[in-house]
Formats: structure tokens, C-alpha cells, sequence
């Protein structure tokens, strides 16, 4: 099993998951996080003076998935939350050692 | 509905009117609109100062949105309390001293003989033309949007009991003070001209609070070095509706500030005010909106707010006189004000958290200064000695006031409480418990 985290633009959540609901994704968490990345930040004026905004807004997404499925669930998250600027996001993958749902005790791939 | 209404007041009047009058006299004079009675003239007076006053009273809910707005969430609850006390202060202080001071000024004098507490004498109403009472209200909120206008500059780091103490001292005093020179009838009154109080009224604020944020000093953390750190808002949607209100409450203002409206001439000028004083605004908001575009690339809503109110404190020394395009001129050299002094303000360390110097202070100045453009009848020279005399005496005692309050009492809350919010050190609540802190 693999775990995806991805954080992408905010206004992008509603394309993704989406888009990964019709290839068969049961579940995921969101979160609203900040952050930066190599821009570290961006400017913006406020009553005549420039400041800086050190962490953007961002939407982290986590993802539990059977291995197998994990290239598929990627390259989806991938084309739906690309918008070919920058701060578009980044994906992490982790292996995942245990799953278990809690109503049922059920584990493994069962349980995802 | 509305339209109805105003028919079946309409007809009640003129049956009211007629039955007074009698029947045959009417028909005479069909043509010709019938001189109003004594009775029509006083309930009519009345009504545009009870009006009137209602929406200048809920202007205080505009100082109060506006600010609560343009503060930080920590210190929004604060703001707001400080709002409704200072209304408060106000209204007590006027009852208690301020009123006499501003009446009972002989004329040419400087200051009223000393007299504790408002009689609420309507002997001589009947003369006057409209019910003393009324006329006592109407200037009671003229006085608490003075001490509003303090309130918004100084947001966020002062204590809450100098605070008041300061607002008592300026609407019980110092306000009452300069308006009896004017509008009380003393030595400024045959010289200079001030309709609503772009000068006696908003000028004042803006002295008031360009004292305090001298003596107060800046938030922590608006001015590291040479570099200005903005602290953006917490809730523009508020600050929006604070300044609609605001924009409301300025036809109150500026057309009760007619002060009659029982004859057709009277009625009519009230309308031109209304006109003026909403075009003024448009001026204001338009040029602000195109300013902010140019010089910082992206329009600025919070300069475009201030930019209306800009625009409505320039016409309020004259909003009669003026024709329309000049209304719309000169409230739009208030949006022009607005967006240049708000970074000018800045680079000297003034730290005026929404922006109410520029609006009130700068935006005052030139409205007063600029009446003698439409009216033949007021000098230049007698403004500027008006603005000048207004504000050494206004911004010099408040001067003094919040120097004596700082080295007693205090006036800054400790670099902890400020950190933390002043909701939470100082009224041990949060305005919105809800949300996540940004």
C-alpha cells in the first residue's frame, strides 16, 4: 500500500477530487495548510505598502491506495491540479505499513 | 409602498392645512403653493432633526463596522466595545457640560460661561421653530462622531479607560469648545463658514487622533527600521458595510445640518445637499478605485472606503452651494487626498489603523478651505483662519490631555496585551471564538 500526500492550490480541490472518484479513489482526507516553496512567498500591496505573504495558502490532500493503484492516483492528481504556474504544488509518496477500519477491525487492502 | 405612504402623509397634511386655513382660501390660491403655517414649519424642523439624528446616531454603527473591519480579529470585540462606550461618553458629556458650552458662548466670545447639566427648556421652542429637544439630539451625535473618528486611528494598542477618559475630556470640552465659536455664534462666526463640520466636526476628530497616535506610537511590529509592515484587516465585507452605513448616515449629516425643511425653499435645499453629498461620494470612490490601479497595480478597497468617506467630509462645509459637477470635484480631490496621504502618513511613522487623518483630517481641511469656490459670501482668509484657529487650539489641548493620561494612567497596552489581543487581555473574550487565527 502507498500513502500520497499532495499539496496543491486550493481552488484546484474540486477538479481533483473528481477526477479521482471516476478512477475508483474510496476515500481521502483534506487539510488547509501554508507553506512555501522555492518563491518563498509573494508580495502583495496593502494601503500603499508592499509586503510579503511568507506562506501561501495550500489544500494537503492524503491519500491511502493499493500499490498498484499508486501511478494511476498520481498522474490523475497531477493533471487535474496542474495549472502551469508556479505554486502549482508538490506530491509525496510514502509506503504504508498497516491500514485498519475501525467499525469492522477489517485490515490491509480490505480496509482502504 | 413608500410612495403611498408619502401620499397619505402628503394629504393628511393638506387636510390638516386646509381646515386650518379654510376651504375657500384654497381654491383661491390654487396656483400658488400655500405659505406654510407655524405648526407645519415646527413638526417639520423637528422631524429633519429627529430624522436626521436617527441616521447620524447610526453612523456610530459605520465608525463601528468600519473599524471592526479594518482591525485585526484579535482586537475586533475590543473595538467594538470601545465604539458603543464612546457613544455613550458622548452622550452623557453633552447632556452634563457640552451642550451650554457650545450654545452659551456670547457672540464674538471664546467661551461659554460654565453651567453644569442641560435644562431641556422648551420655552422658547415655539420662537426657535422646532422642539429644543430635538435640536439637543441632533448635536449630540454630531458630537459622538467626532470621538468616533478617534477611536479607528488609535485601534489596537490603546487601553480602554484612558481612552474614554480622553473621549469625555474631547466631547465634554474641547469639541464644544470650537463648535460654540462657530456654530454657538462666537468670535470664528462672522468670518468663517462651516456647514456641517467638515472642520468643526471631522477636522476635529482628525486633530484628536493625529495627537494620540503621536503620544500612542505605533502597533508593534507596523514600522521595523525604514520598512512598513502592513497589518491587513480582518473582515473587509464589515468594513463595506461600515462605510455604506457611514455613506447613509452622511444625508443626516449634511441635510439636517440645513436645520429647517418647513418651506418649500428649505425642502428644496435639503435635496440639493442630498444630491451634492451623494455625488461627493461617487467623486471620492471613482478616483480612489483609478488611483490605487495605477500606483500600486491593484485596486485597494480599503483606500476606496476611506475614499468615499474622503469625498463626504470635503463637501460637508458646503454641500448646498456647490453645483453638482463641483460636488463631484471636490469629493473627488478627497479621494485623491485619501490615496496619496495614506503612505505618507507611513514614512513618518503614523500609525492611523483605518485610515481616518487622511479621511477626516486632510479630506476636512480641504472641503473648508474650498467653500469660498462656490460661495460668493465666504472668504478664503477667513477659512483658512478658521482651520488654522480650530486646529492649533484642538490638536495643542489633546495634545496635552493624552500626555497627561500617559504619564498617570497609561495609555498603551502592555507589548504582552497587544500581542495577545486586546479581546483577550482586556475583555478575556474573542469576536470570532470560531475561527482559526490568520
Amino acid at each position: 500500500m502507498k500513502y500520497i500526500i499532495a499539496v496543491v492550490k486550493p481552488h484546484r480541490l474540486e477538479e481533483i477530487r473528481t477526477a479521482l472518484t471516476s478512477i475508483g479513489v474510496d476515500g481521502m482526507t483534506v487539510s488547509e495548510v501554508k507553506g512555501f516553496g522555492r518563491q518563498k512567498g509573494h508580495s502583495e500591496v496593502y494601503r500603499g505598502a508592499e509586503y510579503r505573504v511568507d506562506f501561501v495558502p495550500k489544500v494537503k490532500l492524503e491519500i491511502a491506495v493499493e500499490a498498484s493503484q499508486a501511478p494511476k492516483v498520481i498522474e490523475t492528481i497531477r493533471d487535474a491540479a496542474k495549472t502551469d504556474r508556479i505554486g502549482d504544488g508538490k506530491i509525496f509518496v510514502l509506503n504504508l505499513e498497516e491500514a485498519v477500519r475501525v467499525r469492522t477491525g477489517e485490515s490491509g487492502a480490505a480496509a482502504l | 409602498m413608500k410612495k403611498k405612504n408619502i401620499i397619505a402623509v402628503a394629504t393628511a397634511a393638506l387636510i390638516a392645512f386646509s381646515a386650518s386655513q379654510g376651504f375657500a382660501q384654497e381654491a383661491a390660491e390654487a396656483a400658488a403653493p400655500a405659505p406654510a403655517s407655524d405648526t407645519s414649519v415646527f413638526v417639520f424642523n423637528t422631524l429633519l432633526f429627529l430624522v436626521s439624528g436617527m441616521v447620524v446616531m447610526f453612523m456610530a454603527a459605520g465608525f463601528c463596522m468600519l473599524e471592526a473591519g479594518l482591525v485585526r480579529s484579535k482586537n475586533a470585540a475590543t473595538i467594538c466595545l470601545k465604539n458603543i462606550a464612546l457613544y455613550s461618553v458622548a452622550g452623557l458629556m453633552v447632556y452634563l457640560i457640552g451642550y451650554q458650552l457650545i450654545y452659551g458662548v456670547t457672540e464674538g466670545g471664546v467661551i461659554a460661561p460654565f453651567q453644569l447639566i442641560w435644562r431641556g427648556d422648551e420655552s422658547e421652542s415655539i420662537g426657535n421653530g422646532y422642539s429644543a429637544h430635538s435640536d439637543w439630539y441632533f448635536q449630540m451625535v454630531f458630537v459622538a462622531t467626532a470621538a468616533s473618528i478617534v477611536s479607528g486611528t488609535l485601534a489596537e494598542r490603546i487601553k480602554l479607560f484612558p481612552f474614554l477618559i480622553f473621549v469625555a475630556l474631547l466631547t465634554g470640552f474641547i469639541y464644544p469648545i470650537q463648535a460654540g465659536w462657530v456654530w454657538g455664534g462666537g468670535w470664528l462666526d462672522a468670518r468663517f463658514d462651516d456647514f456641517a463640520g467638515s472642520t468643526l466636526v471631522h477636522s476635529t476628530g482628525g486633530w484628536a487622533a493625529l495627537a494620540g497616535a503621536l503620544v500612542l506610537g505605533p502597533r508593534t511590529g507596523k514600522y521595523v527600521g525604514a520598512k512598513v509592515t502592513p497589518i491587513p484587516g480582518s473582515n473587509l465585507p464589515l468594513a463595506t458595510l461600515g462605510t455604506f452605513i457611514l455613506w447613509l448616515g452622511w444625508f443626516g449629516f449634511n441635510g439636517g445640518s440645513q436645520l429647517a425643511l418647513g418651506t418649500i425653499s428649505d425642502a428644496t435645499d435639503v435635496s440639493k445637499i442630498f444630491v451634492n453629498t451623494n455625488m461627493a461620494a461617487c467623486g471620492g470612490v471613482v478616483t480612489a478605485l483609478i488611483l490605487t490601479q495605477i500606483l500600486y497595480k491593484k485596486v485597494d478597497l480599503t483606500i476606496v472606503l476611506n475614499g468615499a468617506i474622503g469625498g463626504l467630509v470635503a463637501i460637508t462645509a458646503e454641500p448646498l452651494q456647490p453645483a453638482i459637477w463641483q460636488a463631484i470635484l471636490i469629493g473627488a480631490v478627497g479621494g485623491v487626498i485619501v490615496s496619496v496621504a495614506v503612505p505618507v502618513l507611513d514614512k513618518f511613522k503614523i500609525d492611523d489603523v483605518v485610515g481616518a487623518i487622511p479621511a477626516h483630517l486632510f479630506c476636512g481641511i480641504w472641503g473648508t478651505l474650498i467653500v469660498p469656490l462656490s460661495n460668493d459670501g465666504v472668504n478664503f482668509f477667513g477659512q483658512l483662519t478658521g482651520v488654522i484657529a480650530i486646529g492649533v487650539f484642538v490638536f495643542v489641548i489633546s495634545l496635552i490631555c493624552w500626555l497627561a493620561l500617559k504619564f498617570t494612567l497609561g495609555i498603551r497596552a502592555s507589548d504582552e496585551d497587544e500581542r495577545l489581543g486586546l479581546d483577550k487581555a482586556e475583555l478575556g473574550l474573542e469576536a470570532y471564538p470560531e475561527f482559526s487565527k490568520g
